[in-house]
Formats: structure tokens, sequence, C-alpha cells
């Protein structure tokens, strides 16, 4: 039989070769640094267990490797050098915590007793904008940034799937979402522990908890707070497969977070406020309180994945039938 | 072994009635039926705007057709794009490249998109396919730094990184100098040696002519024509062209001798279209008539006269 391309297989399934032992798999696509790169196909070989993880790595390293997403971290870790400083400034020539218990991020009043407490303030100075925009600003790259340079129509010829590419965009804009906030954390503790002084903490309660439980509740704040951002990442990702304009979707996604952020402020909505994906952000909070008030913290996060379904969803149907046209 | 018409069978690209009609209502391609054979290099001939590149995007799976069928490797397409395109090095509309990236980081990411390429032998592959586009020693740049010319390579580099049955090549010498020009069309040469199908699109003539055994041509989102270059050439008549320095009674015998379209040009020379009788009557008709012939000949027709033949017009962009 003379076919026309040697060495197909037509029914040569995906994930079928993946199970073949490693060496023979090897010895198919070995390197032959002598032999030409464009010799014709041999036996196609499917889709190893771990490609996935390859594309989702290389994702990775594209992302952090490019000079926006560094300056937006750069940005976030500057916040809460910012606000320590303010913070010893002020009350550097008075008596400590003579600052007040006005107005400003929760927990500020409490920093200069205790440098932990820096995280919790910068998280919640953060979370209303500056983490968010970020977010949307990554998200909003993800697919459209990949259009407007020409590179979304390379890999998906590569071929990446569409619906996998989509997933591996969505769990690095999470992951995003995690090493942000991790940032802000870390870049407050460091200043916090620099210019104050750390050891036993007192909970919103008022109950005493040691700096290790202190330290270990930080963590989960920073867990709960970059959660807090799947909402709009997962709207921010919707909104990048809508158009070819990398720009374009980040200032759609980021006027989105302001209008929400904006509308939430306003009483006369109060009835619809509870499902904006904003709304139970500073429920955060609510970990330093002993015991744990959890209603909020899971309204949060169910908010979070209502968003990240429903939004996914309407992300995955257009960008898997949409022409990719640029 | 799956069930072809005997027609198609070794067909690498088959479509049946392709269309695709875009979202604004204009028609970009209309009714395509392409038969690429396996083996051949395959141009793909038309001016900017007439369908060429839409067509290889529904090829390739990345638009949906309005309406008919296209079939690559065997697969359907857009539906079994994921089975057929690992086999398959594009090169679409010019390179696209991460800027902040290097050469050779490029070509690691795209090779990391591909679900059948082997993680192990990859930094091999990326070199060998630097290598052989001429890149080696400016793959360690960041891509934004590189000329049109380089880009374009990394773009080849990029189809390479695998052993593929099928390259789809969309304009792949736009932006060489004529050295580099040369360098690509010897490398699609070897390539389409080695058995690999070469699908070449160009709005240059003379590329397709130079390397390609099979063309078909487009205008206007619809196949004017299609098939081995050398028929197509021979579809169009030649000219027979009289080399004299009595042009007036050449021009008068030749039109006595039923030769049509005749024309006078640089002085010394007459050409017409060849009457439909022996051409040794034609000419011993002009000897008798004391013209002083000092060349007879047909000429063969080039694909351009081929081009202009069928579209009627010159080769401009379509409106």
């Amino acid at each position: 039989m003379s076919r026309a391309e040697p060495g197909v297989r037509p029914g040569a399934g995906h994930g079928e070769a993946g199970a073949r032992p490693a060496a023979e798999a090897g010895a198919d696509a070995g390197p032959r640094a002598s032999g030409p790169v464009g010799t014709v196909a041999g036996p196609p070989r499917g889709p190893g267990p771990l490609w996935t993880l390859g594309l989702f790595r290389s994702e990775l390293l594209t992302t952090f490797r490019r000079w926006r997403t560094l300056a937006l971290l750069g940005v976030l870790a500057a916040v809460p050098v910012l606000v320590g400083i303010a913070v010893r400034i002020e009350t550097g020539d008075g008596p400590a915590g003579g600052g007040g218990h006005g107005d400003g991020p929760a927990f500020i009043s409490q920093i200069t007793n205790n440098g932990l407490f820096l995280v919790f303030t910068a998280l919640a100075a953060t979370l209303p904008f500056f983490l968010p925009m970020a977010i949307g600003v990554v998200a909003g790259d993800a697919i459209a940034g990949e259009a407007s340079a020409g590179t979304l129509r390379y890999l998906l010829v590569a071929p990446a799937g569409r619906t996998r590419l989509l997933l591996t965009k969505y769990a690095t804009t999470t992951a995003f979402c995690l090493v942000a906030t991790l940032v802000v954390a870390v870049s407050a503790l460091t200043t916090g522990a620099l210019l104050f002084p750390l050891g036993e903490l007192t909970t919103i309660s008022g109950t005493r908890i040691g700096f290790g439980e202190g330290l270990l509740r930080a963590l989960l704040i920073a867990l709960v707070v970059a959660a807090s951002l799947i909402g709009v990442a997962a709207l921010g990702l919707f909104v990048s497969t809508l158009t070819n304009s990398g720009i374009a979707a980040m200032a759609t996604t980021v006027g989105l977070l302001i209008t929400v952020q904006i509308l939430d402020q306003i009483p006369q909505l109060q009835a619809i406020q509870p499902y904006f994906f904003s709304h139970y952000w500073l429920s955060f909070a609510d970990l330093m309180r002993d015991p744990v008030y959890w209603d909020d913290l899971l309204r949060n996060l169910g908010i979070q994945a209502v968003y990240a379904a429903v939004f996914g969803s309407a992300a995955w149907a257009r960008f898997t039938t949409r022409d990719v046209t640029a | 072994m799956e069930e072809r018409p005997a027609a198609e069978a070794g067909a690498v690209i088959v479509t049946r009635a392709l269309t695709k009609r875009y979202r604004g209502g204009q028609l970009a391609v209309d009714g395509l039926d392409l038969t690429v054979p396996a083996g051949s290099v395959f141009g793909f001939l038309g001016p900017n705007g007439s369908g060429k590149t839409t067509t290889i995007r529904m090829l390739m799976g990345l638009i949906e057709p309005t309406s008919g069928s296209a079939r690559v490797l065997g697969h359907p397409v857009p539906r079994g794009a994921r089975a057929v395109l690992p086999r398959v090095g594009a090169l679409i509309e010019g390179p696209a490249l991460y800027g902040f990236l290097t050469g050779r980081d490029n070509l690691l990411r795209y090779d990391a998109a591909d679900p059948t390429a082997d993680p192990r032998t990859r930094r091999t592959r990326v070199a060998d396919a630097l290598e052989r586009v001429g890149l080696a020693a400016a793959a360690g740049r960041k891509a934004k730094a590189y000329s049109l010319g380089m880009k374009q390579r990394l773009g080849l580099a990029a189809a390479l990184l695998q052993p593929r049955a099928l390259l789809v090549l969309d304009e792949p010498t736009n932006g060489l100098d004529p050295q580099g020009m040369r360098e690509i069309r010897s490398l699609i040469r070897e390539l389409a040696s080695d058995g690999t199908t070469v699908f070449l699109s160009s709005h240059l003539l003379d590329e397709i002519e130079q390397v390609c055994t099979h063309v078909a041509v487009m205008a206007r989102g619809r196949l004017l024509t299609q098939g081995p270059v050398a028929e197509l050439a021979a579809g169009t008549r030649g000219r027979l062209v009289v080399t004299t320095p009595d042009t007036a009674d050449a021009a008068r015998v030749l039109k006595e001798q039923g030769a049509g379209d005749i024309a006078v040009a640089d002085g010394d020379r007459v050409d017409a279209e060849p009457p439909d009788r022996d051409l040794a009557e034609v000419s011993a008709a002009l000897v008798r008539a004391g013209v002083r012939v000092r060349g007879f000949a047909v000429e063969r027709a080039s694909l351009e006269d081929a081009f202009v033949a069928l579209t009627g017009e010159g080769f401009d962009v379509a409106g």
C-alpha cells in the first residue's frame, strides 16, 4: 500500500504512546545531532503524562520573565515598605501607639506594638485595588496579549489545544495571585521585623496568641487573600478571550474592578452587593478573631468559586469556538 | 487504514467547497476545491487579499469554515486538528515571537506547547532547528533585537522543531535579502527531497516557478486553476518571435500566414500568436518574401504569462 504519508498511523491514539516504555519512546525521537531535523515524520508520539505540566512550566517562566510582571510585583512589594516607614515616622517621636485609633487600613494602629500587624495592614491596604489591578493586568493579557502578538496562532498550531491552553493560562493567573499576595506579605513581614518589635499579639477578640501562631495566621490570611482574587482572575481571563488587544482587555478588567468597588459603596445597591466579587474581601480579618468567625470567610470563598465557574465556563465557551484571526 | 476516494488517495490536503464568509459579510474564500498531492512542493499563488491566508488558517484549525470541508493528512479539520497538527510545521502570516525571550527560549516555548514533543530531546532539537536556519550564532539574543529576516528564520525554525509530514509556509521569504531567499529555497528543496510535502503560499511568481512542482492560483477568494507547474505554463500558448531588420514585411507575412495579435517591438523584433499550422511553413513563407530572418523561435510562456492569461489582469491587490 502506497501511503501518502510515510510512517503515519491514523489510528494512533493519544495517550497510547505515552504509556510506552521510556526507552522506546526515546529511541523514536531521540537526539540525532547529525541527522536532519525536518525529515519525514516517524510514528507520532502521544502526549506524555507530564506534558500539561511542561506547558504550565513554560507559561510560568514566560509570565514571570515579562518586565511588566516584575514591575507589578515591585510595586506590590513597595506598598508595605511605604506603609511601614510612614507609620514609623508618624510615631517615631511620640509614645508608642500614640498614632490614634482613627481611620486607616485595619490593624494600622497596632503596627508599632508588633511588626507582624504590618502584614495584615499591608494586605488590607492592597486588597481593594493594588492586588486585583495586578491580577487584572496579568489575566487580561493572558489570551489577548498572545493574540495581539500573534503568538497565539503558533501555540494553537503547535498544537497546545484550546482547552488546555486556557486551563494553563488560568492556572498561571492563579499562581500569580498567590505569588503577588506572598510578595506583599513577605515584604510586609520583613519591613515589620526591621522597623518594629515582634512578639506576642492580641487578637481582635482581645485574647493573646504567641508569635508562632500569629505567623501561622498571617500565612493563612495570605492564602485567603490570594483565594479572594480568583474571581477577578476568572473575570479577566474571560474578558481576555473577547478581544485581540491585550491593552483593551487589561483596561476593561481594571475598569470593571473599579466599577464594582464603587458600586459596593452605594447604600441603595445593598440588595445586589453580596453578589459582588469584592463584597466579602475584607472578611480575612475574621481570621484574627479567637475563635475564628467563619461565616463571611466561607461566603467569600463561595463567591470566588461561583465567579471562577461562571466566567471560566464563559471563557471556555468563547475561546474554543472563536476564530483566531490575529 | 481509512477509506478515501481513489482520486484523493495520496493527497495531503483535500478541500471540498471550502468557504469562509467573515462576520462583515465579506466572502474571503469561495467554494475552494484544492488537492495537494503527497510529496509535492505546492505553490499557492495569488495577489494579496485573494484568500490564501484565510485558507491556510482554516487548514490549521484556527478558524471555522462557513461551509465545505477540509482534510489534512487524512483527518478532518478543524475537528481532528489535534491529531494532525503535531505532524505539520507551519509559518502563518509571518513569524510571531516573544520579544523579551531569546531566540532559543522562543523555540523552547513553542516546543513545550506541542503535546507530542519529547521534553528530553527538546534542547537538542531546538539547537538543530536553529542550526538549520542559520541562526545558531544569534540564538542567545533577545528576539526583539532580531531583524525581520532573522525573525522569519526563527519562525521557520519553529516549523522544523520536529520531523514533519507537511510544512505549510505562508510567504516564507518575506523580508529576506536575496541571499536569505536563496538559502530558504534550497532548504525547501532539501526538505521536499526528504519526502516532506511543502505547501508554499506566495505572491512572488518567480519563487513559485523556482521551487514548486505544483501550483494553484487564487484570485478574489476563488480557485482559478491548479496542477503541475509545467502543465499550467504549457497551457498558455507561447509567442512566436521573429528577429529581423525587415519588421514591416515580416509583420505582413505573418498576418498572411494567419498569426494574430502581431506586435513590433525593439526595432528588430516581431512577435505574434503562433498560427495553427506548421511553423516551418511560416518560416519558409518569410524567406520567400525576402524577409531577412535573424531569429525565429517560440518563446515558452512563463508562469507570469499564465497568471495574466488566467486573471486577465495584472498581479495587483484585490479590491
